[in-house]
Formats: structure tokens, C-alpha cells, sequence
């Protein structure tokens, strides 16, 4: 069957200390192709344990993930990743980092330049393809990283907090343009996320989730993505059901802190 | 001391004239000088060129002053040596009381010239007047009774010189120079030495100029400058690629495996610490003096240097990009050739800067101990000989050198990896 399932992961690990913690307890998920999912919580509560292990650089201690009916078991270039920051290569200039994927698969140059172009013109970079990434500004380094990523045409793109080191302006637009390649690209996309906001304007299925151990704590489904492909963000945040899941939502998380520092207290 | 004083005092009267006089013409107003807090601030602080340019100049002043160079109009000069006729009297006294008087002409002489006494009248009474030769910074004793009528053999006496009284073991200032009594009575006379340091010492800077032309053209030692400064060199280029070429496989697989890295890790980390100086005695017991000695001493001054450089290069590899790679799919061959290598580039470019100053220094040492060519080995003969030029030549040229290897390095990095520091 086509999509990715998340199946009954757990994930426990034993410390130095002779402790153990348990970072994720029977996460459960099943994607459609083209589905965009955000995922939140506070910190602590194994989000990006979980991406890392639906990326294959983590192997679970329990359940297991398929991507299209075959079990993963290590990175590979159907599951695309898009990092914060600093996971761009210095040593090649914007047209390589782009280019890395199908250069890895040996794809003949002219096929390969035209991938690039045709990205480049998509997140807005065609002037800047010579440009060495460490004279980019750090919007257009997460430019660079999503072309990098759509380059490879991956049917899972995960995105780990991509926008989180960015300004609040180039955040917003880099945000529509997510939306955007979303369903220009038709991608099965799971974005990890600190900000509501971000969570819920991108994401189709937002999960919370809680901490200790990980798990998940409440699933929506939301109109606000699809809202955002054609609206301006902002007309979209004006919407009245937006404002109060956002309340919900951070209440919710609120109780979470206040629960783990309490607990905190209690232990010391 | 007195050079110091001068060095100092011309720092001091530099930062003033050029900040109260020079400065203050043509105020710039760029961002860093509107900056007001700029102690401190390392970001504000950077060499002034002009201070550069006149500490340079005053060291040649200062060489230049106290060697006598022609170079610098002679009112610079420190007070030279005494050069010269220089004439003092001395007094003998017979037991019974006679006393007479006789001048000491001495021809002070520029050291290497055949010179012959000053021809002098003999004088009236039974002490005669004497005539001797010195080299100037040199002394001389003077046997001033050996021609008079009455010598020592006869109990006189030299009670006094210039008319100041003078025993055995006691000295008298003239204006010349200082004339000594030795314990048994002959003089000896010490003409004035002046600031002025001798060439075997130091010698002036011309002097070292002429002695690099002339060793350039006729060479030293059966070699030529040129072979003597390539040797060094060739001796350095091989050790170092050599190094380097079984340093940085080493660091790579220390970075990369468990095992490799539990393996070597005590071995480089008690290695790295050795001087490569202290290898020296070992490598000629095992290699001899020869080329291969030398090779495989800077061989294993690199070897560590590149190996914890290189270690260290993969080690910081931010993960993310590793990661990246590998979810663009790329296979572990593809890691190391396009993550791994590029990214510890500006580690190994940092490490090989340090290796090479450390193998120039050590071939110049090892070819100190021993060598049959090499610039260590020039410096080192011509020492045994006083060519005290030729040590101040070779000792300008390694630091050229050096800095020239330096110079090399900072490019290649600037050209090879222009993303250091920048990600």
C-alpha cells in the first residue's frame, strides 16, 4: 500500500547513569501521499526523536515504519530532510548544493541542470545559483535546503523546525512558499515545529505531542493550509476558528510545561 | 642597555609625533574611529602600518648606529673606538730617588693592517720614549723600560702616568684609554672601545649585505647559497608530504572507526607531545646523518600534526550534513568524497601551516647537529669560525623563509577553502 505508516513506535534507551528513558510509547501514524502534517509539542516530548527515526538515522526500539509498503530501516532518498541550520555544504556554491541529489545518483548534466533551474525559478534563487551559500542570507539558505530537497524528488519530505532560526518577516514568506511547493509538488510533507502559529498554518493534520514518554497527545484536522495556498497569511490568521484552536492549543501546552515543572519540583 | 633605552625612547616619541602631529591633519571619520570604547574592543584594534614601517627602520638605525654602518651619516653613529696616534707619559723612579719622564706614542690600527711602530725621537734622559702598536677593541702590554738606560734590572720603578701616581695592580684613565699596571710592573694600554659593538660580534649591516652577495655568487662550503637553502627546503617538502600523506588516512580513520581510533589514540596522543628535536640523537643512532635521517625526522614532526588535524576535521563535521547527505542518497564512498574530505579541509589547511613551521624549525636544528648542506649547517660552521656575518645572513634568511612558507600556506587556504570560518 502507498503512504507512510508510523507503526507502534517506541523508543527506550538506557543512560550512563543506569537509567532509562523512554522517549516515545506506541506512536501510531498513518499518512496519505500528499498529506501535510505539523507536529508540536514541548519540548521533551520526542518529536524529533521521531522524525530522526522516520528518517532512518535512529532505529526504534519498537514497532516499525513503512514507506510504501516496505519497511525503512536507514536513510534513503525517498524520505527527503530539510534541517534548521547548517546542514548546507560550504564547499559548493548554490547550484551544487542543489544538485547533490541527482548528482549522487550519477544523472546526466543536462537532465540534472534542468532540475536546477527549474527549482531554483520555483523558491526564487535564479539570480543567486553562482553564489556560494555562505553569502546567503539565512532565509535563502532554507531556500536553498528546500530546493536541495525537492531536487531529489523524495516522496516524504521531513522537516525538522526549517524556519525556526529565521526572522519573523522572512519566516511568514518562507512559510506561504512551504505551502506552495506543498501543493504544487503534491509531497507528503511532516513538519516539526516550536510556534502554534507555524503549526497551524502548515499543517493539514496537526498532532500534539506530550511528554514523557512521547506520545501523542491530540490530533486536528485543519482547513488553514489549504486556506494559505491561494490567501495571504495573515487574512488567514484572522479567522475566528484559527484564534481559538490557537488558544486550545496553547493552553493545552501551557498545562503540559506546568505539569513537567511541577514534576521537576516534586523530585527535587 | 643603552640600546634598549634608545629603542624605547624612539617608540614613545614615534607615538607621539605621528599621533599629535601627523594624525591630526587629516582626522579620518570611518566607522571604527567613531567607535569610543576601543579598549577592549578587539575588533577595533589594528596594527598601525606606520608603526610597523618605523619599528622596522629604527632596528636597521639602531644595527646601524652602534656597527658604525656607512649606510647612516656618520653624527648617528655611536661613539666609535679610538683610531689613531694616542700618547701618554709615564715616570720612573731609581731607588735612590731620579726620577725622568718619557712619551708612549701608540699607533691604534684598524684590525688585518700591517703597521709599523711610529718613528719617535729617543728623548733626553736615561728613560726613552717608546712607540707601540694596537688594534682597536684590543690592549697591548708595553714594556716602557725595556730601552731605557736604567731598567727594571737596575730597581727603577714607573711610579706614575700622566703624572698620577700608579702601582702595580692599579689602572689610570687617560684621555686615549685606560693604562693598566700588571703585578709586576709593565704596562699595559686599553684605548678607548666606544658604544660601538665589534664586527665579530655583530657586524654592520653592509657587511652582512656583502657577505650575501658574495656567498650568493661564489657560495659557501662547496655548495651554493641556493643548494644549501633548497636542501632545507626539499628536506622539509618531502617530510611534510610524506607526513602528510600517511597523517591524514590516519586521522580520517581515527575520526571514522571505533577501533582505529582506540588503537592509535595512545600512541599519537603520547607522540604528539615528543619534541621533534628529542628524535634527533635517535634518528642519527638509527638513520645516520644523512638524507634519509633527516627526512624521516620531519616525516614524524608532520605525522602527528596532520593525523590529530585531520581527526579533527572529521570530527566537526556538523551531523545535520552528514544526515542531509544521506537522506539525499548518497552512499558512504559519496559521504567521504563530498561531506567528510571538503569539510575537514580547513582543519588539515590549519594543521599543515603548524606542521610546516614545525619541520622548518626542525630541519634547522637537525642540520645544526648535523649536516653536510642546509642553511642550519651554514649558521653552524660559520659560528665554529666567528663569520658572525654569516650566522646573521643565514639566521635573516630562515626567518624569510619561514615566513615565506607561512605567507604560501595562508594563500593556498585563502584559495582551496574560502568557506573557513564563514559557516
Amino acid at each position: 500500500m502507498s503512504g507512510l505508516e508510523i507503526d507502534n513506535i517506541s523508543m527506550r534507551f538506557d543512560l550512563v547513569n543506569g537509567t532509562s528513558v523512554q522517549a516515545l510509547k506506541d506512536v501510531t501514524l498513518t499518512l496519505k501521499p500528499g498529506e501535510l502534517m505539523s507536529v508540536l509539542g514541548p519540548s521533551g516530548c520526542g518529536k524529533t526523536t521521531l522524525l530522526n527515526i522516520v528518517a532512518g538515522f535512529l532505529a526504534p526500539t519498537g514497532g516499525q515504519i513503512m514507506l510504501n509498503g516496505r519497511v525503512v530501516r536507514g536513510p534513503d532518498a525517498e524520505r527527503g530532510m530539510v534541517f534548521q541550520q547548517g546542514a548546507l555544504f560550504e564547499w559548493m556554491d548554490v547550484r551544487q548544493n542543489v544538485g547533490f541529489g541527482p548528482s549522487m545518483k550519477n544523472m546526466p548534466k543536462a537532465e540534472k541542470a534542468g532540475i536546477v533551474d527549474h527549482l531554483l525559478d520555483v523558491v526564487g534563487l535564479q539570480g543567486f545559483k553562482d553564489k556560494a551559500v555562505y553569502e546567503l542570507s539565512g532565509g535563502m539558505q532554507q531556500r536553498v535546503a528546500l530546493a536541495r530537497c525537492l531536487a531529489n524528488d523524495p516522496d516524504v519530505i521531513l522537516m525538522d523546525e526549517p524556519l525556526g532560526a529565521l526572522d519573523a518577516l522572512t519566516r511568514e514568506k518562507m512559510q506561504s512558499l512551504v505551502l506552495k511547493l506543498w501543493k504544487e509538488t503534491g509531497k507528503t510533507i511532516i513538519l516539526i515545529t516550536h510556534s502554534v502559529e507555524e503549526a497551524l498554518l502548515l499543517g493539514e493534520r496537526l498532532i500534539v505531542m506530550a511528554p514523557r514518554p512521547g506520545r501523542i497527545h491530540k490530533e486536528y484536522r485543519l482547513p488553514f493550509a489549504e486556506m494559505g495556498v491561494d490567501a495571504d497569511l495573515r487574512e488567514v490568521k484572522k479567522h475566528p476558528e484559527y484564534t481559538s484552536t490557537r488558544e486550545e492549543i496553547l493552553n493545552m501546552i501551557w498545562n503540559m510545561e506546568e505539569e513537567i515543572m511541577g514534576r521537576s519540583e516534586d523530585a527535587s | 642597555m643603552i640600546p634598549f633605552v634608545i629603542y624605547t625612547v624612539i617608540f614613545i616619541a614615534a607615538y607621539y609625533i605621528v599621533h599629535n602631529v601627523v594624525r591630526r591633519a587629516g582626522r579620518s571619520t570611518d566607522y571604527t574611529s567613531l567607535k569610543t570604547v576601543t579598549f577592549g574592543d578587539e575588533s577595533a584594534v589594528s596594527p598601525d602600518r606606520t608603526a610597523s614601517v618605523i619599528s622596522i627602520l629604527s632596528i636597521f638605525v639602531l644595527w646601524g648606529m652602534f656597527t658604525g654602518s656607512v649606510l647612516l651619516p656618520s653624527f648617528l653613529h655611536a661613539p666609535g673606538p679610538f683610531k689613531g696616534i694616542a700618547t701618554f707619559e709615564y715616570t720612573a723612579e731609581t731607588p735612590d730617588g731620579a726620577r725622568d719622564t718619557a712619551t708612549v706614542t701608540v699607533l691604534v690600527h684598524p684590525h688585518g693592517q700591517e703597521v709599523s711602530p711610529p718613528e719617535i725621537e729617543p728623548g733626553d734622559g736615561w728613560a726613552n720614549n717608546d712607540s707601540a702598536t694596537i688594534s682597536i677593541w684590543r690592549s697591548g702590554l708595553i714594556r716602557v723600560d725595556k730601552n731605557d738606560a736604567l731598567g727594571r734590572k737596575d730597581g727603577a720603578r714607573i711610579t706614575q702616568v700622566n703624572g698620577q701616581a700608579i702601582e702595580p695592580g692599579g689602572t689610570v684613565m687617560t684621555e686615549f684609554g685606560r693604562v693598566g699596571m700588571s703585578p709586576k710592573g709593565t704596562l699595559n694600554f686599553v684605548p678607548t672601545k666606544g658604544w660601538q659593538m665589534e664586527p665579530i660580534w655583530l657586524p654592520s649591516p653592509e657587511a652582512v649585505a656583502t657577505r650575501l652577495a658574495e656567498i650568493a655568487t661564489e657560495g659557501f662550503r662547496g655548495s651554493t647559497l641556493w643548494q644549501h637553502l633548497g636542501y632545507s627546503l626539499m628536506r622539509v617538502v618531502v617530510g611534510f608530504f610524506f607526513g602528510a600523506m600517511v597523517g591524514i588516512p590516519l586521522g580520517y580513520a581515527m575520526g571514522l572507526s571505533n577501533w582505529f581510533r582506540g588503537w592509535f589514540d595512545p600512541i599519537v596522543e603520547f607522540m604528539r607531545p615528543v619534541p621533534p628535536l628529542a628524535l634527533i640523537p635517535l634518528v642519527i643512532i638509527w638513520a645516520g646523518i644523512g638524507e634519509t635521517g633527516k627526512i624521516i625526522l620531519l616525516f614524524l614532526a608532520a605525522l602527528w600534526i596532520m593525523a590529530i588535524a585531520a581527526r579533527a576535521g572529521v570530527s566537526g563535521v556538523n551531523i545535520s550534513k552528514v544526515h542531509a547527505a544521506y537522506s539525499l542518497g548518497a552512499s558512504k564512498a559519496q559521504i567521504m568524497r563530498y561531506v567528510i574530505v571538503p569539510n575537514s579541509l580547513p582543519e588539515i589547511f590549519t594543521g599543515a601551516r603548524v606542521a610546516m613551521g614545525v619541520c622548518w624549525g626542525t630541519v634547522v636544528a637537525a642540520e645544526l647537529v648535523a649536516a653536510e648542506k642546509g642553511a642550519g649547517m651554514m649558521i653552524m660552521v660559520a659560528s665554529k669560525f666567528q663569520n658572525t656575518d654569516i650566522v646573521i645572513m643565514g639566521i635573516i634568511l630562515i626567518g624569510v623563509i619561514g615566513f615565506g612558507i607561512d605567507m604560501l600556506m595562508r594563500w593556498a587556504e585563502r584559495t582551496m577553502v574560502p568557506w573557513k570560518g564563514k559557516a
